[in-house]
């Protein structure tokens, strides 16, 4: 089975985000960048369903030039090839044109299952897999915390405000799995070496056949007007605790009649 | 004549949930608000949508929308949006409402705003609050285009309020298109939740990584206990194993709004910080000097908290005693 996986590039977790005042997007110009969390997993369970049934995993990704560290990671991890949309006519992008882009890109490719995380861990927008799966035509199954295929049938374990619904598909469907569903392997030094290997194909926008009209910040429905801090909130006491910490928060509590 | 917003309605333990009553007070206050209710419901929902500002009510009962995924709920929505064009559309941030209203974007071409906390619409242009990148910055944001307006709102962004209507229903009919039974959902497991909810909880105990294992969140259970409260936890516990996902709160869990949250070995990762950080009071205790809570704490304690929390519940039983 060919598995695409839909994955996002971000700024390490070791980075604080700044925000460019005047093109109102995050700074990514020279801070470091990863995989993000989210889509590792995402990549962890293709490489799974690939152990048991055989097949690829591609991993596509648009971004900038940067992304090419998230990339080798994946393919470190053992993904078979990758997919680089690189290009400024993308930057800006919505989360619509994002999922135009990205289901330009799966297009290309043949494919029975695409994964992506539920959400980024930057933007946690959580909208662009349902686009991209109507953009496909093909059925959106998110907030998977469990998969499992047979055949031309998939059916994943979905969150929800309850409990669990145990959804079932055919193929080929979209799936978005929720953080958690695994524990994503670490690249091992034989992976890291195959990576350097393993193929990149970059596209533009128009090798995509998408015109500027469409996607980037020119194609954007969604345009953010402001950004800034939002008012901090007072201080507050902070004590250390010299054996009475938990009699002093007592003693909170009644100040703000709580006991 | 006034905008009309369109409010599309969820039910949550078989009853019409809290966050669409939210979104009804804010859509009755910016405009004419009306909703949409498709799949089987409890006979009361129509009423009290209608009682919380629902001036008009589109109702299909069909169990399509109930026992397939996403699409024939889309399908519907859409051709209604096409054929009344509201100005606005809310969608709780949900698990459906989020599937429904990214269909919905890609189909009708228009945008979507994830994540929002309050909006604004004037003379037909919506202009959204949106905490973003974990609550770090506030964003306003608007869409552009000639389709419709897609937001996705934030549980407790607002206070559900009494706003009798008339109780005014059109039935619609559900699509029959086979193509949109794709996937089907075979069973609803229910997970089976012990104590007060976190929903509505004036009091929130919160444990974090901090915790070091599923067994000492029984301290934290006695603590809520002792409090009249719940217990939640961070993402970090969640995915550790240790307590289900309904006890998570923070950017992809709940959202709550207590009058008081107890963070446990919570460091105050932007994600979690976005689901609790307009508590009424938040007290914290933590061993890190650095970590981020403390910047939110109304009161914090910096110290081991296998010794404060215990010394907290004793001095709670000995006051309550007194």
């Amino acid at each position: 089975m060919n598995i695409v996986v839909c994955g996002k590039v971000i700024p390490a977790s070791t980075v604080t985000i700044e925000i460019d005042p005047a093109t109102k997007r995050m700074v990514r110009k020279g801070v470091a960048h990863e995989l993000d969390p989210a889509a590792a997993c995402a990549v962890e369970e293709g490489l799974r369903l690939v152990e048991k049934h055989g097949g690829t995993v591609t991993l596509i990704t648009m971004g900038i030039a940067d992304a090419t560290i998230g990339i080798r990671n994946a393919l470190a991890m053992g993904a078979t090839s990758a997919v680089h949309i690189l290009d400024d006519a993308v930057a800006g992008s919505d989360t619509l044109g994002t999922a135009k882009v990205l289901a330009a890109a799966i297009k290309k490719q043949p494919f029975d299952l695409v994964l992506c995380a539920t959400e980024s861990s930057d933007s946690y927008s959580g909208i662009v897999p349902g686009q991209i799966a109507f953009l496909l035509g093909v059925p959106p199954l998110s907030f998977a915390k469990e998969i499992a295929v047979e055949g031309d049938r998939i059916t994943i374990k979905r969150q929800s405000e309850s409990g669990f619904d145990v959804v079932e598909s055919t193929l080929p469907a979209l799936v978005a799995v929720s953080s958690g569903i695994n524990e994503p392997r670490y690249p091992q030094l034989k992976g890291i070496m195959a990576a350097k290997k393993k193929e990149i194909k970059v596209y533009t926008a128009a090798d995509l056949g998408l015109s500027p009209d469409q996607v980037g910040e020119k194609g954007a429905k969604e345009k953010v007007l402001t950004i800034g801090r939002p008012p901090k909130r007072q201080a507050g006491k902070i004590v250390t605790d010299e054996g009475d910490g938990g009699r002093q928060i007592a003693d909170f509590l009644a100040e703000i009649k709580v006991i | 004549m006034a905008d009309v917003i369109w409010v599309y309605a969820e039910l949550s333990d078989e009853r019409v949930s809290p966050t669409t009553l939210e979104m009804l007070a804010k859509a009755a206050e910016t405009g004419k608000a009306e909703a949409i209710l498709l799949g089987p419901a409890p006979d009361d929902a129509p009423a009290t949508l209608a009682k919380y500002g629902a001036s008009k009510i589109y109702r299909c009962a069909d169990p399509v929308y109930r026992d397939y995924l996403t699409l024939p709920a889309a399908q519907t929505v859409a051709e209604l949006i096409e054929k009344h064009r509201p100005a606005v559309v809310l969608f709780a941030s949900s698990y459906g409402g989020r599937d429904l209203a990214a269909n919905l974007s890609a189909r009708l071409d228009c945008g979507a705003i994830s994540d929002v906390g309050d909006f604004t619409l004037k003379d037909g242009s919506v202009e959204a609050t949106i905490p973003a990148l974990g609550a770090s910055y506030l964003n306003t944001s608007t869409l552009v285009g000639s389709g419709p307006k897609l937001l996705l709102v934030r549980p407790k962004s607002f206070e559900p309020k009494v706003n009798e209507q008339p109780l005014v229903i059109e039935e619609v009919a559900a699509p029959a298109d086979a193509s949109l039974r794709k996937a089907r959902v075979k069973e609803r497991v229910a997970v089976r939740r012990e104590g007060p909810q976190l929903d509505g909880a004036k009091t929130i105990v919160s444990g974090g990584r901090g915790l070091k294992g599923e067994e000492n969140f029984a301290m934290l259970r006695e603590l809520a206990e002792l409090l009249g409260g719940a217990v939640g936890a961070t993402r970090a516990a969640v995915d550790a194993g240790w307590v289900p996902y309904a006890m998570q709160i923070g950017q992809t869990g709940k959202t709550v709004k207590p009058d008081l949250y107890i963070a446990c070995g919570i460091s105050g990762a932007v994600q979690h910080l976005s689901g609790m950080k307009t508590s009424k009071y938040i007290v914290s205790i933590n061993k890190d000097p650095d970590a981020p809570i403390f910047q939110y704490s109304d009161f914090g304690v910096v110290g081991d908290l296998f010794k404060v929390v215990p010394q907290l519940i004793e001095e709670l039983k000995k006051r309550k005693g007194a």
